[in-house]
């Protein structure tokens, strides 16, 4: 949020470098069921952002001495791979990824039915190939298709998208140039079913009204979203099932 | 660790003993090959590799750097591999362990011995600065024989490498210098018998494994044994064979 | 011995239903309808909280869930693999979350203290029945029982739990046509293991016909299909019965 840069990034008719409104956000791809040998998978893209996500369980919880005995924990790993940025990333967790792992855990544990499965651990694995700004949000979405997809019980499924302000105009899903200047950056993640929010952070400066402004297209944002998971989840058997009766 | 049942063992040896695999296929068959190249914008050069089941992905990433100073004038190669828990129930997440960095060191010798990437031609300015080309590969999903799909991707996303001159100020985007296309070729003992291209189960129960590179005349540029079983002359020299006649095949379907 | 009633009761539910396809979250009902299994009600409507097939029985609504693992529930007959051996018990793999401790009292040979190995060791496969689960998902399992053994030689094939009464089929007709057509001795366990044993030629048909019926689950006259798939495998010397379900 604090960089400088000469570049226009919303022009005077509220147009931004990618050529996108301010309430727009970038192209969606939402697939599930990508890997063979996961209890459950997803493929996303959100703009450039492409991410795999991958989840096992419930299954015994290793280490022991995280096992709750009333439920069962999510364990959330993000990682970004080497080459999913402009610079080499070096391999292994960094304490951004740490703490994304566990905000988007805390996130899942908001809407996975845990109770029903006391001392075991439900493993969400999620593997970052390119980066472009709006990686957790991406994370998060396509990890909740592959909980979904593991036939894991949850109350809802959780889209999450980012809202954001650059060259002083609240935008909605930044890319990568408007996140490194921009003036703000707030993703948030929600279950659709009642809006109540399960992930939010916020950097940057922003008024309340912009604030407020942000939240709102973040949420309609999320409600677009979650409908390309659904319907991501449904295409896997519906396609099958038109396999099945040619 | 994961237990694999006697009836299930006794199935796959019985058929192997026959000639037979639980796939389908012939003992010297490989999978199905699918390969798809430049997935990765972010990367300088990068592939999707299918083989059979087992899916791997690999980057390229190409940055100015500095040479080691025994070799002022040439570029520096680097292969690194990572089995990650998205992959299989078994893999766990933290800093490589012993089968990655095999796997790693195994793909990495294939291309730095069968002189694939012309890291002369690396050279910026001599003594002071080369390009430094990094190879990630990861698994992405693990059913058996990780080292020839690791060796496909990494070669495939080098092929399809540009050096990324106009990024860093030094010159024009140019294609990373290839010389040739090493191919390894992978075969485990299960009982008396040697199969091509062995599957997670196979390769659960068998006791060794040999994995031979080539290049494209059919030299021999590495080769890695592994597993606690043994191989006799005889058998070594029928996985020679193989490794040429296979690799050939596959140079073919890769292009 | 090969099932249990269950899944019969399952099969009869689900039965000549168009199979609409939901994914957690989804509204089931907003009509006064009762939640079912894998149900629960928001704001008055009954929403779905597993992907799988909507299932209305008399006025209760739920979710035959399409994949997820299997949960044991005392009196289901499973197949399972030796993991672990202790000097009083053996844990068995029964593919559900938690592996299955098999106390030596509860096998039909009398085993010296630290003598377990002698009798089941890795790798054997058991069949076993559930007694009993407690409230934190703790499973005890007997081998004490009739029918009940270490499974030698044969076959063993692993599908979704979820698909163990299609392969069961209605009142059993699935199971024992695969039976009569193939010749060969088959044990479905609850958990998704099932066990094959019969000629060679004879036990890959059967293989097959049972992994057809897991993929293509969704699909109306099954029966029919498997039917036909086998006779083409295997001549039949009399024309098979078939008694006409679905």
């Amino acid at each position: 949020m604090s960089g400088h840069t000469d570049m226009v990034l919303v022009d005077e008719n509220g147009m931004r470098i990618d050529g996108r409104t301010a309430d727009q956000h970038r192209p969606f791809k939402v697939e599930a069921g990508v890997l063979n040998n996961a209890d459950g998978s997803a493929y996303v893209e959100i703009g450039k952002n492409k991410v795999l996500a991958a989840v096992y369980g419930p299954r015994e919880c290793h280490p022991r001495h995280l096992q709750n005995p009333t439920k069962a924990i999510v364990q959330c790993k993000y990682n970004m791979q080497a080459f999913s940025v402009s610079d080499r990333k070096r391999p292994g967790p960094d304490r951004r990824s740490i703490e994304i792992s566990k905000i988007i855990s805390e996130a899942l544990e908001k809407v996975v039915l845990t109770e029903l499965y006391p001392r075991a651990s439900i493993d969400v694995y999620i593997e970052i190939l390119q980066a472009n700004a709006g990686t957790r949000c991406a994370g998060l979405t396509a990890a909740s298709v592959a909980l979904a997809d593991a036939g894991i019980p949850m109350r809802d499924i959780v889209p999450a998208l980012a809202a954001g302000k650059a060259d002083g105009h609240v935008l909605l899903d930044l890319n990568k140039e408007e996140d490194n200047y921009g003036q703000a950056d707030v993703p948030i993640a929600i279950i659709p079913s009642t809006d109540e929010i399960v992930l939010l952070q916020m950097d940057g400066n922003m008024t309340r009204e912009e604030f407020d402004h942000g939240i709102e297209m973040a949420v309609a944002g999320c409600h677009e979203l979650y409908e390309l998971q659904k319907d991501a989840l449904k295409r896997r058997y519906s396609k099958k099932a038109e396999e099945e009766s040619e | 660790m994961s237990v694999m049942s006697e009836i299930k063992r006794d199935y796959i040896e019985g058929l192997i003993a026959n000639g037979k695999r639980a796939d389908g296929r012939s003992l010297t068959d490989v999978r199905e090959i699918k390969v798809v190249t430049d997935v990765i914008e972010s990367a300088d050069g990068s592939a999707r590799v299918k083989l059979g089941n087992t899916e791997v992905i690999a980057g390229v990433k190409i940055i100015p750097g500095t040479p080691f100073p025994d070799t002022p004038n040439i570029g520096v190669l680097t292969t690194g591999a990572e089995l990650i828990p998205m992959a299989h129930p078994t893999f766990e997440s933290g800093p490589p362990g012993e089968d990655a960095i095999e796997l790693a060191r195994v793909v990495d010798r294939g291309i730095r011995e069968s002189g694939m990437v012309d890291v002369e031609a690396l050279c910026i300015t001599p003594g002071e600065e080369v390009w430094m080309c990094f190879v990630d590969i990861y698994a992405l999903d693990y059913d058996g024989n990780l080292f020839d799909a690791a060796n496909l991707a990494a070669v495939c996303a080098l092929k399809s490498a540009t050096i990324p001159g106009e990024q860093y100020g030094k010159g024009e985007n140019k294609p990373l210098p290839i010389t040739c296309t090493p191919i390894s070729i992978t075969e485990v003992k299960v009982g008396n018998d040697l199969i091509v291209d062995p599957n997670f189960d196979e390769e659960q129960i068998s006791s060794a494994r040999l994995t031979v590179t080539t290049d494209d005349i059919g030299n021999f540029r590495a080769m890695q044994k592994g597993g606690c079983g043994s191989i006799t002359l005889d058998e070594l020299s029928l996985c020679l064979d193989r490794a040429v006649e296979k690799g050939a095949e596959i140079r073919k379907i890769i292009g | 011995m090969n099932y249990i009633r269950e899944s019969d009761k399952m099969e009869k539910r689900n039965a000549r239903q168009t199979r609409e396809i939901v994914v957690p979250g989804d509204i089931l009902d907003g009509t006064g309808m009762r939640p079912g299994e894998n149900a629960y009600v928001l704001d008055g409507k009954v929403r779905a909280c597993v992907m799988g097939v909507r299932n209305v029985f008399q006025n209760t609504v739920g979710v035959i869930p399409l994949r997820g693992c299997y949960m044991p529930t005392s009196g289901d007959t499973v197949i399972g693999v030796i993991e672990d051996i202790g000097p009083s018990n053996w844990l068995v793999d029964i593919s559900a979350p938690y592996p299955a401790p098999l106390h030596v009292s509860e096998v039909p040979w009398k085993v010296e203290f630290g003598d377990t190995s002698r009798y089941l060791t890795l790798g054997d496969v058991v069949l076993l029945k559930v007694l009993a689960v407690d409230e934190s998902k703790k499973i005890s399992v007997t081998m004490k029982d009739s029918g009940l053994r270490k499974i030698e030689g044969g076959r063993l094939v692993k599908v979704s739990h979820s698909k163990v009464s299609r392969v069961i089929g209605k009142s059993g007709s699935m199971i024992s046509m695969l039976k009569n057509m193939t010749d060969c001795r088959i044990t479905v366990g609850q958990n998704g293991l099932i066990w094959v044993d019969g000629d060679d030629e004879n036990a890959d048909v059967a293989v097959d016909a049972i992994k057809m019926i897991e993929e293509q689950a969704q699909s109306s006259n099954l029966t029919d299909r498997i039917k036909e798939f086998i006779e083409s495998k295997i001549p039949q010397d009399e024309e098979y019965d078939d008694e006409g379900d679905e």
